[in-house]
């Protein structure tokens, strides 16, 4: 690799799907690029000419067309254009012009082909042979070991580096003043190639080691040796580094293995960094595994309040790990509920043991394993049939309110409409609650399918787990002998569509507050979630989470064949796409809402979400078609 | 500072005197290189092969300084040749003297085992042959080249050069608009490579460095062309 290219490399490097590709093809590609200038204006891509070029966008910004003139697309930095042409018949299919002053790097053809051979996440990000959302669902499924960080992620900055016949003195001023805690020691090459690299101006380096500030102190300091030592002197013979595209996890055990705290590591055989066990402490830290068993050592709610920051962060980690939504949906949900019985626990231990079993009961996507990272609560409680209000109803208010205040303390905000335990329509016994679920699957009204749409996602959070199980036998029992109420809740789940006419004019949400952007939850996740939850009612299912469904269901003959896979896949990516969308308003330090803008919509994203919202609108179609009214005939 | 101002040769025009010099020189590379010519004055820029060259060198005066290192990259309007670039490290004849190091990034021992500019000439005179050769401040790169290759071969290398800092010049120095704020006392705009390329919207590269330096170079031509004149432009007027 030619240190001179770095500066394209490490830009290319920033952005998918070249963010992926190992550091080799990398260097490759930004070894063979063509470079452009285009003025704001001029064409790039002219309808029907010949390409042979994958053209990278490394400044400005592209306005994409159709056969017809119509805009078809806006990309900037980072974005990349032609590859559609490229996989069909090198002829240009959709005409590219310039809107800003833009820079354009050209992939060669030859370059962009070898990409795709060697590899198959680059190969599935401009595949477009098969079906679209299946492929990118798949492809991020298969990203899913939670392995695949590299550990050229955790590198912040440069290292350090001092020739052999520095002082201690010299190298110690130096590394205070770097404000680093290691240096890399160099020295002329010498008979074995090990780590010998070419810096910027073509002078041929080896490095021989690394000096830690604990080598000051046991080397220099305490061994007395004076303040003019060689470094070279003091360093050890055997140096230990990773390559950049290691895996986070393997730089751990290697710093393990050679108890060692500070990790050279190598883009083949030049250094680029070093890496310190703070950093990966710090990097694993931000599990969610770790944020669990933390939440359990908190004892007060000031202190899991101040977790908050960590969901955030948690969340963030998942998703750039490539987590699909079930794993970031079951993570949060895990979150939610360790917090909700860590607060009962802590209320419990003030206000002594409850005077009655009970069970706190999760509803809507905490019950389904869906949460997401932008959820108020939902939550209510089932108590034991010598429930006696009069003398108990006080401890349970108080315990009540301190759930749901701490809750709200947390970053889950006060139900709006007061679905939570607080209210005492949902603080009540098990006979109760029965009766309620009778009513409701019974005589639908509009308010009780909304509740039956909201309480028929349920499951035990902490407490006393029959109370809740006999709940879900009731549902699971009553709602496949019930057409009636089947059929209203069918005609209530088709009351939000999905936008199907977003690609010529970008759907607005009619609230006033988002002008130009989509509302994920309200448009596609909510409405598919919810005529999942009406097969699953008609097949006695008494899975709560979405997928579960889908497999419940597909052991009847309810759906065509192929139809729940196609749920699946468009499930998944309304879900992921709602999902990364949260992660960019958190990382623009934004509050997370569910709608998607515009401009943070790539291509690729932009077609696999009018696929999706075509499957849920086609599955909306025979839902009606399903469970119609029953004629009303006597 | 001021530099001496190289007259460039009177009289005959750039194609007659490369054209004279390939008949005289007895050095057989710069022969060839004299012998590929260059285009008539009124070809379209459009159509003119060119090459983007920067060096670094020890100083500002090729009669004391020497190059340490030459960058380039083939271009023309439409594309710049990356994969095509060439980039080299030399031992400059006189020792380094400190303060040059603090100039650029290349040290005593960097050059050390680097080669002469004799070693490399000949690669480098095939690589410029029938391209117009592109910098940005040709005071730099044309007497220090002359004067090198006056002192290895026994006769000099002059050639026709696009500077993009003096068409800058044109547009932030010289034209009346120009003139006129430097009369009310406003500071003129710089024409230094990095900050002439910002207002063209041309991204930030971290800079000396001869070989990105060129290819920022390249970038910016592209860009003062597609800007101020056309494809059609004679190359003949932006040339010095």
């Amino acid at each position: 690799m030619d240190v001179e290219l770095l500066e394209i490399r490490h830009h290319m490097g920033r952005f998918p799907p070249f963010d992926r590709i190992s550091d080799e093809l990398l260097d490759e590609l930004a070894s063979q690029v063509d470079v452009a200038y285009f003025k704001a204006g001029s064409d790039i891509l002219v309808l029907d000419q010949e390409v042979h070029d994958l053209c990278y966008i490394r400044s400005g910004a592209v306005e994409v067309y159709r056969r017809g003139g119509e805009l078809y697309n806006r990309l900037g930095e980072g974005d990349i254009f032609g590859h559609f042409s490229l996989l069909r018949n090198r002829r240009v299919r959709f005409p590219a012009r310039a809107m800003e002053d833009t820079l354009i790097y050209f992939i060669p053809e030859s370059v962009f082909y070898q990409l795709c051979e060697a590899d198959a996440h680059f190969a599935d990000f401009v595949e477009v042979e098969r079906p679209r959302l299946e492929s990118t669902v798949e492809q991020d499924k298969k990203q899913n070991d939670m392995m695949i960080t590299r550990v050229r992620k955790l590198l912040t900055r440069y290292p350090l580096m001092l020739e052999a016949s520095t002082t201690v003195q010299e190298a110690a001023r130096q590394i205070t003043e770097a404000q680093a805690s290691a240096v890399l020691v160099l020295d002329a090459p010498s008979d074995t190639p090990r780590y010998t690299f070419r810096d910027s101006e073509g002078r041929a380096w080896q490095v021989t080691g690394i000096l830690t500030d604990s080598d000051f102190r046991k080397q220099v300091v305490a061994a007395g040796r004076p303040a003019d030592t060689p470094i070279g002197e003091v360093t050890g013979h055997r140096l230990v580094a990773v390559q950049s595209d290691e895996s986070v996890h393997e730089a751990m055990l290697c710093m393990l293995r050679n108890n060692i705290h500070h990790l050279p590591v190598m883009h083949r055989r030049s250094p680029v960094g070093i890496v310190h066990l703070s950093d990966i402490i710090r990097y694993e830290t931000h599990s969610s595994l770790y944020l669990v068993s933390n939440i359990f050592h908190q004892s007060s709610v000031e202190g899991l309040a101040r977790l908050t920051p960590d969901v955030q962060e948690a969340f963030v980690r998942l998703v750039e790990e490539g987590a699909d939504s079930r794993m970031v949906g079951s993570a949060l949900s895990t979150i939610g509920r360790s917090l909700s019985r860590r607060l009962l626990e802590l209320a419990e231990a003030e206000l002594g043991p409850p005077p009655v079993p009970y069970c706190l009961m999760a509803l809507g996507s905490m019950a389904r394993n869906e949460q997401s990272i932008v959820t108020d609560q939902d939550n209510a409680l089932v108590l034991s049939d010598d429930f006696d209000p009069a003398l108990h109803d006080d401890y349970f208010l108080t315990l009540a309110r301190r759930l749901s205040d701490g809750l709200a303390a947390c970053g889950y905000p006060y139900c709006k409409g007061d679905i939570m335990a607080t209210n005492p329509r949902w603080r009540q016994p098990l006979a109760v609650w029965k009766r309620y679920f009778h009513d409701w699957i019974q005589a639908p009204t509009p308010e009780r399918l909304l509740h039956s749409s909201i309480f028929f996602d349920l499951d035990t959070v902490f407490g006393d787990n029959p109370l809740v199980e006999e709940l879900q036998d009731l549902i699971a029992e009553q709602a496949p002998k019930h057409p009636l109420f089947l059929a209203a809740m069918a005609r209530n789940a088709v009351n939000r569509t999905p936008p199907l006419g977003f690609f010529r004019t970008f759907v607005m949400e009619k609230d006033g507050k988002h002008n130009n952007s989509i509302n994920l939850k309200r448009r596609g996740t909510a409405p598919m979630v919810d005529l999942i939850r009406i097969h699953a009612l008609a097949c006695g299912s008494r899975a709560q989470n979405s997928f579960d469904r889908l497999d419940d269901i597909d052991r009847t003959q309810l759906l065509a064949p192929g139809v729940s896979d196609r749920l699946r896949y468009a499930l998944e990516f309304l879900s992921m796409s709602r999902i990364r969308h949260q992660m960019i308003d958190l990382q623009h330090e934004q509050v997370p809402d569910n709608n998607i803008e515009p401009e943070n919509v790539s291509n690729t994203e932009r077609h696999n979400l009018k696929d999706a919202f075509q499957v849920l609108s086609n599955a909306q179609k025979f839902l009606k078609f399903r469970y119609p009214m029953p004629s009303r005939s006597r | 500072m001021r530099l001496p101002r190289r007259r460039r040769p009177a009289g005959p025009s750039w194609p007659e005197f490369l054209a004279r010099r390939a008949e005289l020189a007895q050095d057989p590379p710069l022969a060839g290189f004299f012998a590929a010519g260059t285009m008539a004055p009124e070809t379209p820029i459009g159509e003119v092969p060119m090459v983007a060259l920067d060096m670094e060198t020890t100083g500002l005066d090729e009669r004391r300084h020497a190059i340490v290192s030459i960058g380039l990259v083939p271009f023309t309007l439409g594309r710049i040749r990356l994969a095509e670039r060439r980039y080299w490290v030399l031992r400059p004849p006189r020792p380094l003297e400190a303060k040059s190091v603090a100039f650029h990034h290349i040290t005593h021992s960097d050059i050390a085992h680097a080669p002469d500019l004799d070693e490399i000439l000949d690669e480098l005179l095939e690589a410029l042959a029938g391209r117009l050769v592109v910098v940005h401040f040709r005071h730099i790169e044309r007497p220090f080249l002359d004067a090198a290759v006056q002192a290895r071969r026994g006769e000099g290398l002059l050639f026709p050069v696009i500077d993009t800092m003096s068409l800058e010049a044109r547009w932030h120095r010289q034209s009346p608009l120009a003139r006129f704020r430097r009369w009310i006392g406003r500071p003129p705009a710089s024409i230094r490579l990095y900050d002439s390329r910002a207002r063209y919207g041309l991204p930030v590269y971290s800079g000396h460095h001869a070989l990105i330096d060129a290819l920022a170079t390249a970038e910016l031509l592209q860009a003062q062309v597609a800007t101020h004149f056309s494809l059609e432009t004679p190359v003949g007027e932006l040339w010095t």
